[in-house]
């Protein structure tokens, strides 16, 4: 599937390891219950590390660790449930995360410029979408009303001629 | 063509609406082509207010907190008269609805609304919904502030945000600025009192949790007085805690009203007061003063005349009318004046193109271009002068829109029901239309006062069931259409839930009952009590002994 970090096309350097399956070399992809369970072993290992989240498990519950982590990868069980909207916002706010936020599992275009704003910057995207339809997608609405985890300015702000 | 004073798009609120058009059409041209299919397009269309019904697509409009102006009023006669089928539905959270556009004509019908600073965005889908607010907002004698500004800001602040729209469910929120609730604000996700403080500072009171559909809830206070600045900070804390933790497997669990419950609300107010004070340590949400003062001066109090109050009188018509449309003013020499959508036998909410011109034409010539509608179905004139009362009746009656009744016993809401909606169990619109040529002798409407009934098809309550003084709702047993009794609601500031009688009746039994109770409250009630009242003191089990009869008692128990 195509995947897209910082806005292009890019190899994903990382290896998703199933829960069962021996830790692959260079950076992996775990599950939070993986990424508990071989805790100590992956932060020894000293390459990048990425926990994919599923809809229901908070940031939160990496507590510290979450800014020893280079990803974390937050899941669309399907594309109506909006959960990891606000835990990209989490992450990028209150937990300060700079590492890369990957949106993974069933969304659909209409999705991605949501996704952005909340502050997403890498995506498996569903095979039928493209890097044109993904700019596309991100160029529909110019403006938004209200601040998020991408910084745009609001229209407020513009308003005002800040 | 008077220009009323309501908030006008600038060219960012333009742009958005535009852009938002073109995003549409391109869905349905994706749907139309095969690229998405229905499951796919299904939470797009809905985001934009458009329902697959029984017969058709219905296509819901959004009148931001009931506001219209009469430039607006005309362009939702033309699109009744152009793509639907000559009228229009106006609903219980202020919205008009058609339902028989083609789902290929919406764009264009949305490009119209455009042209009028209108849009469908968000009246639909698990989304904010679109705010309402008292409909006598400015005009109202009880009022601390005009809830519009507010409400604007919060339309704004909820269009497309990226974080809630797949919310578990749909949000509603409503604004009121008097002690007064002529909003329902306890039947809602979350609501807004505008309050003045001990200090004589006025803030918002925040209500979560209130709710109708299967699990009714009165909201309860999340916040007692929150800060003008700090309000969008506030919503959006308690949003994000909706969103996270709001069930989602089970979606008639899915509202906030079951989390707020499952909690507690002292649990709810902790959790949003956290979130709360991040996000205003962020400081990006705080609303300046000068936002909210550029927002509220387009809602200015019109240039009233210097008028002394002098209600003029007139034939019985009128003068019945008078007695139950109009309302005081907070401007002497000025009237507030109701059309009822409830002529008898008539469906409630709804209004011919040819209707919707006329009440444009009174607009220009009466109200400063202005009317409201409400919650209750109805439109509102908020400002006109009470010496132009006798030519708006008159003008009015030429268009079966002068029915006296508002706020009395024919005067009800009802959902559009089987008739029309893919959800219901039963029949709304032919309960309505029986009741009222049960009462229509309008005298007897008169001797019998303030009665609500509301009407719904389903036990998703779009007819507002449980907060009608008599409620009605359409139940299907066994392939029948059967309507339980309750008694005992109210969505205003004294809200409560109301209670199930006990068995169902059938179509051709609902509007005796009715009277029954009715007839019991008029021989029981003492000085000054409405029905709501005498119920209220008297319980549930006198009016449960007379609502059956003993013939239809015998076979209930049978």
């Amino acid at each position: 599937m195509p995947f897209i970090k910082d806005k292009a096309l890019a190899a994903d350097s990382f290896t998703a390891v199933a829960d069962d399956a021996a830790l692959a070399d260079g950076p992996v992809l775990v599950s939070l219950a993986r990424f508990q369970k071989d805790r100590e072993t992956l932060l020894a290992r000293n390459t990048a590390i990425g926990v994919r989240l599923k809809s229901d498990e908070s940031p939160e519950l990496l507590g510290e660790d979450v800014n020893r982590l280079s990803l974390v990868a937050l899941e669309f069980p399907k594309f109506r449930d909006g959960r990891a909207f606000s835990w990209a916002r989490m992450l990028r706010t209150r937990l300060g995360f700079t590492g890369e936020i990957r949106a993974v599992g069933d969304f659909l275009y209409d999705q991605l410029a949501y996704q952005h704003r909340t502050g997403f910057d890498a995506w498996e995207l569903p095979e039928n979408l493209t890097l044109d339809d993904f700019n596309r997608a991100l160029a529909e609405m110019t403006n938004v009303y209200q601040p998020s985890a991408d910084g745009k300015k609001t229209i407020r702000e513009l308003r005002a001629g800040l | 063509m008077a220009e009323p004073n309501m908030y006008r798009y600038d060219e960012f609120d333009a742009q958005f609406v535009a852009e938002r058009t073109a995003q549409f059409r391109t869905q349905v041209e994706r749907r139309l082509k095969g690229e998405l299919n229905e499951d796919q397009f299904k939470p797009l269309r809905l985001m934009n207010g458009l329902y697959l019904q029984l017969h058709a697509y219905m296509l819901r409009v959004a009148v931001p907190y009931g506001t219209l102006s009469s430039a607006q009023m005309r362009k939702l006669a033309h699109i009744a008269r152009v793509y639907d089928k000559g009228y229009g539905h106006f609903t219980t959270r202020q919205n008009i609805q058609y339902n028989w556009p083609a789902l290929v004509d919406v764009p264009d019908i949305l490009e119209e609304l455009a042209s009028v600073e209108m849009h469908a965005i968000q009246t639909s889908g698990n989304c904010i919904r679109n705010v309402t607010a008292d409909h006598f907002a400015g005009a109202a004698l009880d009022e601390i502030e005009d809830p519009r500004p507010l409400a604007e800001v919060i339309r704004q602040w909820s269009s497309l945000h990226p974080e809630f729209v797949f919310l578990p469910r749909k949000f509603k929120i409503a604004v009121s600025g008097a002690p007064n609730d002529r909003a329902a604000l306890a039947y809602h996700d979350m609501a807004i009192e505008i309050v003045k403080n001990d200090q004589g500072r006025v803030g918002y009171k925040v209500l979560v949790g209130g709710g109708m559909g299967r699990t009714p809830y009165i909201a309860q206070v999340l916040g007692d007085f929150v800060e003008k600045e700090d309000i969008l900070a506030f919503l959006e804390a308690a949003m994000r805690i909706y969103n996270q933790q709001g069930r989602r497997d089970n979606m008639y669990k899915a509202r906030i009203k079951i989390l707020t419950n499952a909690l507690g609300i002292e649990e709810m107010r902790r959790l949003t007061g956290i979130e709360f004070a991040e996000i205003k340590k962020a400081g990006t949400l705080q609303l300046p003063k000068e936002e909210l003062d550029r927002i509220t001066a387009y809602f200015a109090a019109p240039a009233f005349e210097t008028l002394e109050d002098a209600m003029p009188s007139g034939d019985a018509a009128f003068e019945a009318w008078k007695k139950t449309n109009v309302h005081k003013h907070r401007q002497p020499g000025y009237a507030i004046a109701t059309i009822s959508l409830k002529p008898i036998g008539g469906v409630p909410g709804d209004a011919s193109a040819d209707q919707m011109d006329a009440v444009a034409a009174i607009m220009d010539r009466y109200s400063l271009g202005e009317i409201r509608v409400s919650h209750e179905q109805n439109l509102v004139l908020p400002h006109v002068r009470q010496k132009d009362l006798p030519a708006i009746h008159a003008a009015l009656a030429g268009f079966d829109l002068a029915t006296p009744n508002a706020g009395l016993i024919t005067d009800i809401i009802a959902c559009p029901g089987l008739d029309y909606c893919d959800l219901a169990n039963a029949r709304s619109i032919p309960i309505a239309q029986d009741i009222a040529k049960t009462f229509a002798d309008l005298d007897r409407q008169h001797d019998i006062g303030e009665l609500k009934i509301k009407i719904s098809g389903c036990i998703n309550a779009c007819g507002h069931h449980h907060a009608g003084h008599i409620g009605i709702l359409g139940v299907d047993k066994k392939g029948v259409e059967f309507y339980q009794l309750l008694l005992g609601g109210s969505g205003a500031e004294d809200a409560s839930i109301g209670q199930i009688m006990g068995p169902g009746f059938t179509e051709h039994e609902i509007a005796g009952a009715v009277e029954r109770v009715v007839n019991l409250y008029l021989a029981k009630r003492e000085k000054g009590e409405r029905f709501l009242d005498t119920y209220r003191r008297m319980g549930m089990e006198p009016f449960k002994n007379v609502a059956y009869g003993e013939e239809l008692y015998a076979v209930h128990q049978g």
